[in-house]
């Protein structure tokens, strides 16, 4: 593991990080630490296989999705910054925080958690979740104990229940109208990342 | 309106006059036992009146009762009040105990308002007086045995069972806390002030000690949970705040219970002989008692669980079991001095999740129903006889000052202890408690009949002035809960608390939570940090690899699954409402007339069932609603031989079977205009078997059909308010009328579909029952035409069946239009609710089986 703790100034513009993620100077260093743990050959920069020795990520059904999601698309490594903006996402949001009326939408809002939950359906890229993109994260979910035909019952379920312009696939704005009355700030958060 | 108004008060008063009448005839009875004992058998009369409530009187029974004296002759009839006496009168105070909630449902404005629990306390004063009026005494009261015994058990089992589970081990720490040092902080302080205020001299002299204090102290900070389901059922709040107020009070009581148990020990052992070592053993005991009446609820759920694996073949008792079972977890517990009602708490919570995916369906919700019977019941007779115990002279010691400061300070302690233990709470909460909610959860600290129950232990010889604890414990219940339980509406509104959010039942929301956790899970591998999520995902992985093995049937498993389970409820929620329209339109006599179709439906249905439910679920799935009614139909065809007498009597049953349903389905509605109607059809119906059997062209009465029909569409259309919109209202009339001019091969054929969906139209409204018959009588009749119609008749209404079918997944996009409409329809029925007798029959059960 980390051998030295990090202090926020061997962190490379670690200023910016805490302006953009709003994450406090304990959290940047805790997550700098982590984050040179997993890069045991420590080149700064993590790749796939280095989250794939998480064990138990390697359990998670959606775990390389999730994975997937750290990096950029045709990049092979993610570096520290990017590392925290994702993992910002899931920091709860504050109430108490003043909103500054000109700033921009923070990383954690109710639309980018959902938009970040939206990307790992969406793997193609193309804005819309497809029944097939749908069926392969279900029957990740699922697992064995469902059969292929009820899986594409249940998958031509969903897409009918959320598809408005039936279009035959769910677009972000069908994703976001789906999940309205879901307290999204509540499941997407992460107690410690407060 | 005034009518209206006028009818429920003559409702009211009737009902009323009813109840007073059974009083004074269980008072008469009463006495009457009274006089007879004291005459015949020279009983002692004050020992028997003194006797505190009715089953205590079993007793004497079985010494009077059979004391025959010599028979001179053999007697025809004889009068044996002395053998039923005890059930009797326990059967006759239910009785009137329930007739009382009748009474408070009556008028909707006044409960409204008014609490239900409140209302019940009052109309128990009234009995009380009219029983203290009767007898001079209060001869019937509540005494704790039979509370704790056989009225308590039952509601607790049922609140546990109903639990949201989920909600519940999420919000677990929160409520402990609550429960723990929430009460005990009630208690000591409630004590110790009321005890400073003795000693300043508050209440003039009074033969209290420091620990008759404390024990005061924790019998009256019970917050109870049948007063706090019954006032915040009526205020639907937001989930979290109910799962704190309900878990809370839940097993808040088991912990004063505990205390009270330890405080009591003290009293007894008395004041110089307690020591430290005394004190630890009593906290030891506390924690023992708590811990240990947990520990035992969680070992019989794990009874209860693992007996449901292996009850399939007596379905019939299944869900006695769990009943008994939980019944004896909480004796048990008693037996062994651990906390009984935390350990029938934690049976019921632990076991609901098992048993659900154990058992069949229908037990489930046999079960549910029973234990909602059952609690409702004994909460309805604790209400009452908690009015009742109040009109008794021999309790009411007043002391102006130890009741008003006792009320003070129940309720600013409580407001102190939650407003602080919150605080404390909020502090690691990823969702704070808001400041709103955290004062109705203050508020919400109502007391009930564990607090009276305990009062009515304490033991006169210890406690010289237990009469004034009883009075303040019930001055202090009626406080909270008539007061408290009045002004909670008002509140939750005026602070425009949180309510619950009502959300659909969504494949799309069951999956993505399911998504949520796991993205969650993952964030926290790679964090690398231990979050809540990890507790959850380890008590999953643990739960299904070594609890789910023990405890429940592994073709169970799957319907565990919530994403499964969604789409399971949904397919049912669509089939109900396919079965339940068509029922309103007629359009189901497809099923009934076509033999073909039917099977070929029937193979559809086992196709689709085979593929969702795997087989192995079998009693699960196949026994589910659709399959139900549908099956029933359909094996009633298959065990018939095919013989035309045979069909025939089975129509001849159907068409009775609904005929008894209907005239309570409209005659409400349409009063004057439907039963002249209902004539006038079985009278044509008669005339058209009788033309029928004579072989005549069927079109010969076709325009008579018409003409009586289509007055009546239009009529019901204004009445119902619907637009007059065939295609919206009777889609399946004009489908059916479509296929049919389409499949059309013969003049005749053409003709009597034509004539099937002319009734159909008006079947809407009128009267379903008569479909079935109208267009089977002329097949029946006519076997050449029998198998004409059944040839063409497969090929058409089967692929209308099959286009409707909810649950097929190859016809889903037939089905998105279908549910659009659905839910437009249904929204008009129940908005107008009491033109549709179906929409109030179905939302309390819904209702019920969500909670």
């Amino acid at each position: 593991m980390g051998s030295t703790s990090s202090t926020l100034l061997k962190i490379p513009n670690a200023e910016v990080l805490m302006q953009e993620t709003g994450f406090s100077p304990a959290h940047i260093i805790r997550l700098h630490d982590r984050f040179k743990a997993l890069d045991k050959e420590g080149r700064g920069y993590l790749c796939p296989q280095d989250f794939g020795a998480i064990k138990e990520l390697a359990m998670n059904p959606i775990g390389d999705r999730i994975i997937g999601a750290f990096f950029s698309p045709g990049k092979e490594t993610v570096d520290f910054s990017t590392f925290v903006k994702i993992l910002a996402h899931f920091r709860p949001v504050d109430k108490d925080r003043p909103k500054e009326p000109n700033s921009p939408e923070p990383i954690n809002s109710r639309s980018n958690k959902l938009k970040f939950a939206f990307q790992l359906y969406d793997q193609d890229k193309d804005g819309k979740i497809s029944r097939d993109e749908l069926l392969k994260v279900l029957r990740a979910m699922l697992g064995m104990q469902v059969t292929e035909e009820q899986l594409e019952s249940i998958a031509d379920r969903t897409i009918q229940e959320a598809d408005l312009d039936r279009d035959e696939a769910i677009s972000f704005e069908e994703f976001r109208k789906s999940l309205e009355k879901v307290n999204i700030d509540h499941k997407m958060s992460i107690r410690f990342l407060r | 309106m005034f009518f209206a108004q006028q009818k429920s008060m003559m409702a009211f008063l009737q009902q009323f006059a009813l109840l007073a009448l059974l009083i004074v005839f269980i008072t008469s009875c009463k006495a009457e036992t009274l006089e007879g004992d004291s005459v015949e058998v020279g009983h002692n009369y004050s020992s028997k009146s003194s006797a505190t409530e009715h089953t205590s009187t079993s007793i004497n029974d079985s010494t009077d009762g059979h004391a025959p004296s010599e028979i001179s002759t053999l007697p025809i009839v004889t009068w044996k009040w002395h053998h039923i006496e005890t059930p009797y009168l326990v059967a006759l105070w239910i009785l009137t105990c329930w007739l009382c909630k009748l009474v408070c449902e009556l008028n909707h404005n006044v409960t409204s308002v008014f609490p239900e629990s409140g209302l019940l306390i009052i109309l128990g004063f009234i009995l009380g007086g009219i029983v203290w009026g009767a007898d001079k005494a209060q001869t019937f009261k509540l005494i704790p045995t039979n509370f704790f015994y056989y009225l308590l058990p039952q509601i607790i089992l049922d609140a546990s069972y109903c639990m949201p589970n989920k909600l519940f081990f999420s919000n677990l720490g929160a409520i402990l806390i609550h429960a723990i040092i929430g009460t005990c902080w009630n208690a000591a302080t409630v004590g110790i002030s009321l005890w400073a205020c003795y000693e300043g001299g508050a209440m003039g002299t009074l033969n209290i000690g420091f620990l008759q204090f404390m024990l005061f102290g924790a019998l009256i900070s019970a917050v109870d949970p049948v007063a706090v389901i019954a006032v915040f059922e009526e205020v639907h709040v937001n989930e979290v705040l109910y799962i704190l107020v309900f878990g809370e009070s839940l097993l808040n009581d088991g912990v004063t219970v505990v205390l009270y148990n330890v405080f009591d020990a003290f009293v007894s052992l008395g004041g110089p002989k307690i020591n430290a070592a005394e004190i630890i053993k009593g906290i030891v005991s506390f924690f023992v008692v708590a811990f240990g009446g947990s520990f035992l609820g969680v070992v019989f759920a794990i009874l209860i669980s693992m007996l449901t694996r292996i009850t399939k073949n007596v379905q019939v008792i299944e869900a006695g079991f769990i009943i008994v079972l939980g019944y004896l977890s909480y004796l048990t517990a008693e037996m062994l001095s651990l906390s009984a009602i935390l350990s029938i708490t934690f049976c019921g919570v632990c076991c609901q999740k098992y048993i659900n995916a154990n058992m069949d369906e229908k037990s489930v919700t046999t079960l549910r129903y029973t234990l909602k019977v059952m609690a409702n019941g004994s909460e309805t007779m604790i209400f009452v006889f908690l009015g009742v115990s109040a009109i008794d002279k021999n309790i009411w010691v007043w002391n102006t000052g130890f009741i008003l400061l006792t009320i003070l300070f129940v309720v600013v302690f409580r407001f102190i202890g939650v407003f602080f233990l919150n605080w404390v709470l909020n502090q690691s909460r990823l969702i704070p408690i808001d400041i709103t909610d955290q004062f109705v959860m203050a508020y919400g600290g109502l007391r009930g009949a564990v607090a009276y129950g305990l009062a009515a232990l304490l033991d006169e010889k210890k406690i010289p002035e237990k009469n004034l604890m009883l009075g303040t414990t019930l001055i202090v219940v009626y406080f909270t809960v008539i007061l408290q339980g009045i002004t909670m509406k008002p509140l939750v509104q005026w602070l425009k608390v949180k309510k619950a959010t009502n959300s659909d039942l969504t494949l799309n929301g069951k999956m993505n939570n399911r998504a949520f956790e796991h993205i969650l899970t993952a964030m926290e591998d790679i964090c690398g940090r231990m979050g809540d999520n990890w507790w959850t995902r380890h008590w999953k992985y643990f739960e299904d690899r070594h609890v789910c093995w023990l405890l429940m049937k592994s073709d169970a498993k799957k319907h565990r699954d919530p994403i499964f389970g969604a789409f399971h409820k949904l397919n049912l929620e669509d089939a109900t409402k396919y079965v339940t329209e068509g029922e309103c339109k007629g359009s189901l006599s497809f099923i009934r007339n076509y033999e073909s179709t039917s099977v070929d439906f029937k193979k559809k249905l086992a196709l689709q069932y085979a593929d969702i439910d795997n087989v192995p679920v079998t009693s699960v799935m196949k026994n589910s609603i659709p399959s139900v009614s549908l099956d029933i139909h359909e094996q009633d065809r298959k065990s018939t031989p095919d013989d035309l007498s045979a069909h025939h009597l089975l129509d001849q049953h159907l068409y009775k079977s609904r005929r008894n349903n209907c005239p309570t389905y409209s005659r409400n509605h349409y009063n004057t205009s439907e039963n002249p109607d209902e004539m006038q059809e079985i009278f044509q119906r008669t005339m058209r078997s009788r033309t029928e059997s004579f072989n005549s062209p069927k079109m010969g009465f076709n325009p008579v059909k018409k003409l009586s029909k289509h007055p009546n569409k239009d009529s019901t259309h204004k009445l119902n308010g619907k637009p007059a919109d065939p295609h919206r209202t009777h889609p399946y009339g004009d489908g059916d009328f479509e296929i049919s001019a389409a499949s059309a091969s013969s003049g005749e054929i053409a003709g009597h579909f034509h004539r099937r969906s002319t009734n159909t139209h008006g079947a809407g409204v009128d009267n379903p029952a008569f479909i079935p018959e109208i267009d089977t009588s002329p097949p029946m009749r006519n076997p050449p035409w029998q198998t004409e119609t059944g040839n063409n008749a497969a090929v058409a209404p089967s692929q209308r069946a099959q286009g409707r079918m909810p649950w097929t997944p190859t016809n889903l996009r037939h089905l998105a239009p279908q549910r659009m409409r659905t839910r437009s329809t249904d929204s008009i029925v129940t908005a107008d609710a009491s033109l549709d007798e179906k929409a109030p029959e179905e939302k309390p059960g819904k209702h019920h089986t969500r909670l």
